[in-house]
């Protein structure tokens, strides 16, 4: 049986009377895929804040990889192993593809008070940043602008330096977002090549690619998990279907 | 900070054939246009064009310190003008006191600079957009009360200094051609500084931290240290400017750090075009030079450069190195 | 203890004219996210039109209805031919844009009435002092000038919190976007919350004639005390620019007027007397820093506190 990479105890966050994340625990397993669908407004997008250190929760506590992260800052939590992408896109737009992606690479590595050496030179950086552009297949665009990107390559984008920053748990805030079709089934491919290697908690609403690559799903309404498990199990459950259907399910 | 849609999608489409070669040509020909001053200057038989280069030059080192947190960095300071003064004063305070040695002057006026960016920037870069600005307003202006009520150093009025800076115990600076050539290396020294940083991994930190501060966070770089070491810096060269600056007029005043002259930072940097350091060399020697010929033609001559200086906001993006090179700045 | 009576009530006076200045700054700031240093140049025409209407017509109240008319016109004569092309602008674009119109209005000014400090004639009903206490006279005038900035604090916080306006005007400063997208007006709420701003600094610069020298330049010092008042008081606050501008207004003066006393406790009177007054004049500054170590958006900010 897997630990747990992730661990959420009784988080709980408010705004004003809206209670949006409410006594929220849940386990992300080391290894799996883990998706989190819900209907609007459940408090998704607030959760994935809390967990990636962009909000404070104002109780619970959040354990990542054995290590109490709730008080730490973003960038803290990011350097132990917490990637995130983000739902509205935010790559580095005046920069090309591959400075984006060797960006995170060096800050991966941790050396980014030189002055001295210009890093447009800096062999092995741009190397390591090719290769995660060769996994999400955007090895051809490296030397393109970034702002030039099609919507979906600049998805891909993100992974790439999210991947970069080689991390333990990839946190993907709706990736498929704004995506058509094609480009849908090419980053469910990617992300199912990566699920070998990598533990990924995913939020998502489009339930063809999360029954695709989830091994486990958590339905979240009203800022509570109200179910977790397989995604044949959730498909059938009762509360699931009410609380998307409504009653008459 | 987005750029204005007007005039960058005219040339959007445009690349230069070979962008490294290129991007050497203009600041190469700045460098020797500006060794040549002098010879030129004995051609003209006239001085007063050395004395004047000698200006820009102080000058354009401060607008490029400026253009490295603020073209690279994005970080509308509006208090720069405050380290030239201090550099200054650094020099204008020990000459009072009767210490001339360039050995100990120099680096008590950079480490002074140092100092204060240190706590006023610790404190500024906490905060951003409008914030910043008004409180590197403020911390300068601060800066500019202190020293008009140092009476001892001739507070309002200024200080006048009655020996140029020594080395070893000669006075080179007191040749005017000597002067020109420190000050020229001084700012070719500079500039290949600046240019040092901003290709290198703390440059890219900055570059990248000026498009998205969250990106950074979210690749585990949180860029307020960054930013610190580049305003620190940066003050620190624009108080070698100040010490320059101190030399040459022979004379300190709290308006070296008045908040007109921070603003003139500014439009210097912003007029050469910003973002890509030998801009502001361009837009120092732009700006000085305009100043000097409205001044010619009339003593309100900021009635007319205050209305151009809006022209240049509503409709000159990209300033003069865009003008020149048909290029679209960094920044 | 006369002396601190005194310089208290000088200290108000300040605070209220600075609350003037800083009220319209702050929402202009706040609500249109421009950043707008020429608000200085509008308590300076507040000024000179006040020089230049008790001269045209004698009565000090109608030159006033006059000059704010005035103020209003020459305001929103700036918003249209360049304001307006500059929301959209970021900050630097203001910054400079805005320089620009300072270095010209400073020099119109100027060119048109001098560069020598003027005068105003302190309207006779407000003329001559009151007594206080134990024979202590101040002038009428400054009391009426207190009373009157604490009256339009007053009806600026009932406009603010009680009317439709004030009630968008406020949502605007928390997210301009949004109201915006409600379907509101946002281009004419801009001029709106602009033309007030501007009339409120001319006021402050009329009502400030009599008292102080009105000269070129005179709004620049002005404004960066507004800047400090918004810093600490939080941007888009009307409510944050008055706590703050009382204060800012009490310890610059206080500070000014005790601050080489106060040295002469710890150090010797020839050391206190030179650096007494440095200090006096880093003391507001040095109140932002504090303030901003602890809350870096101000005490009172529209946008509320960020994590």
């Amino acid at each position: 049986m897997a630990d747990a990479i992730l661990r959420l105890e009784r988080l709980s966050k408010h705004f004003g009377a809206l209670r949006v994340t409410n006594e929220l625990s849940l386990d992300i397993l080391r290894g799996e895929v883990h998706a989190i669908i819900g209907p609007n407004g459940a408090g998704k997008t607030t959760l994935i804040s809390q967990i990636s250190g962009a909000l404070k929760p104002d109780h619970g506590r959040i354990t990542f990889d054995g290590r109490d992260v709730t008080g730490l800052s973003m960038a803290q939590r990011a350097r132990l192993g917490l990637a995130r992408s983000f739902q509205i896109t935010t790559v580095l737009p005046d920069f090309t593809v591959l400075d984006n992606v060797a960006l995170a690479v060096q800050a991966r590595q941790g050396h980014s008070f030189r002055f001295i050496k210009a890093v447009a030179r800096d062999i092995g950086l741009s190397k390591r940043a090719l290769q995660h552009l060769e996994i999400v297949g955007l090895a051809d665009r490296a030397h393109m602008q970034a702002g030039r990107l099609s919507h979906g390559e600049k998805r891909s984008l993100e992974l790439a330096i999210a991947l970069a920053t080689e991390p333990k748990l990839l946190l993907l805030d709706e990736p498929m977002a704004g995506t058509g079709k094609e480009e849908t089934e090419r980053l469910v491919t990617v992300l199912k090549r990566l699920a070998a290697d990598y533990t990924m908690l995913l939020v998502e609403h489009d339930m063809a690619a999360v029954f695709a690559l989830a091994d486990r799903i958590s339905v979240l309404v009203y800022g509570e998990v109200i179910a977790t498990g397989a995604p044949a199990d959730i498909r059938t459950n009762e509360k699931v279907r009410k609380a998307y259907l409504g009653e008459e399910a | 900070m987005s750029d204005t849609p007007t005039l960058t999608t005219a040339s959007a489409g445009r690349t230069p054939a070979s962008p490294r070669l290129l991007g050497l040509r203009l600041p190469i020909a700045i460098f020797v246009l500006l060794a040549l001053v002098p010879a030129l200057a004995t051609v003209l038989d006239d001085s007063f064009i050395t004395l004047f280069v000698i200006r820009v030059m102080i000058f354009a080192i401060a607008a490029v310190s400026l253009d490295l947190i603020l073209g690279y960095g994005a970080l509308v300071s509006f208090g720069h003008a405050a380290f030239l003064g201090i550099g200054a004063y650094g020099i204008g305070i020990l000459s009072a006191e009767g210490i001339y040695d360039g050995l100990v002057a120099i680096p008590v006026a950079l480490v002074a600079a140092g100092l204060f960016a240190l706590v006023t920037g610790a404190i500024s870069l906490k905060t951003r957009g409008v914030y910043f600005i008004m409180i590197t307003l403020a911390f300068a202006q601060m800066a500019y009360y202190t020293t008009t009520s140092l009476s001892a150093y001739g507070g309002d009025d200024g200080l006048t200094i009655w020996r140029r800076t020594e080395f070893f115990g000669t006075g080179p600076l007191d040749d005017r051609l000597t002067f020109f050539y420190v000050t020229f290396g001084c700012l070719l020294a500079v500039y290949l500084l600046c240019r040092m940083i901003v290709a290198s991994r703390f440059g890219r930190v900055l570059t990248g931290a000026k498009q998205s501060e969250i990106r950074l966070r979210a690749i585990g770089i949180d860029p307020y240290p960054y930013r610190l070491v580049a305003y620190v810096i940066a003050a620190m060269i624009c108080a070698l400017a100040g010490v320059l600056l101190a030399n040459q007029t022979e004379f300190v005043s709290p308006a070296y750090m008045g908040w007109h002259r921070s603003g003139e930072l500014i439009v210097m940097v912003v007029l050469g075009g910003i973002g890509t350091l030998h801009g502001a060399i361009i837009g120092a020697a732009a700006y000085l030079l305009l100043e000097s010929l409205l001044q010619d033609v009339t003593h309100h001559w900021q009635l007319i450069f205050g209305p151009f200086l809006v022209l240049v906001v509503l409709y000159g993006k990209g300033g003069l190195v865009r003008l020149i090179t048909g290029v679209r700045a960094h920044g | 203890m006369m002396l601190f009576a005194v310089q208290l009530l000088n200290g108000l006076q300040l605070g209220v004219l600075l609350f003037l200045v800083a009220a319209g700054l702050t929402l202009v700031f706040g609500v249109m996210d421009f950043v707008n240093l020429a608000h200085g140049v509008q308590y300076m025409v507040g000024a000179y039109l006040a020089v230049l209407f008790t001269g045209l017509v004698g009565n000090f109240f109608l030159a006033l209805l006059l000059a704010m008319a005035a103020a209003l016109v020459i305001g929103l004569l700036l918003e249209v031919l360049i304001y307006r092309h500059l929301y959209e602008r970021d900050h630097l674009d203001q910054v400079l844009a805005t320089f620009g119109v300072i270095l010209f209005l400073n020099e119109a000014v100027r060119v048109l009435f001098g560069s020598a400090p003027l005068s105003v004639a302190m309207p006779e009903t407000l003329s001559g002092g009151v007594v206080l206490m134990n024979g202590l006279l101040y002038p009428v005038y400054r009391i009426a000038l207190i009373l009157v900035g604490l009256g339009v604090a007053v009806l600026l916080w009932v406009l603010v919190t009680r009317t439709r306006i004030g009630m968008l005007v406020r949502a605007g400063a928390t997210n301009a976007q949004m109201v915006s997208a409600l379907g509101i007006n946002i281009r004419r709420l801009f001029m709106i919350v602009f033309g007030f701003g501007v009339m409120l600094a001319g006021f402050a610069g009329f009502l400030a004639a009599p008292i102080l020298s009105v000269e070129p330049g005179m709004g620049d010092s002005l404004l960066i005390l507004a800047f400090v008042v918004i810093v600490i008081g939080g941007i888009g606050s009307i409510r944050g620019a008055f706590f703050a501008a009382i204060i800012v207004g009490l310890v610059d003066t206080l500070g000014r007027t005790f601050m080489t006393d106060i040295a002469k406790l710890v150090m010797s009177p020839s050391t206190a007397t030179d650096v007494g007054p440095a200090v006096a004049s880093m003391l507001i500054y040095v109140l932002m820093a504090a303030v901003l170590f602890f809350r870096p958006t101000g005490l009172f900010p529209a946008k509320g506190q960020q994590a």
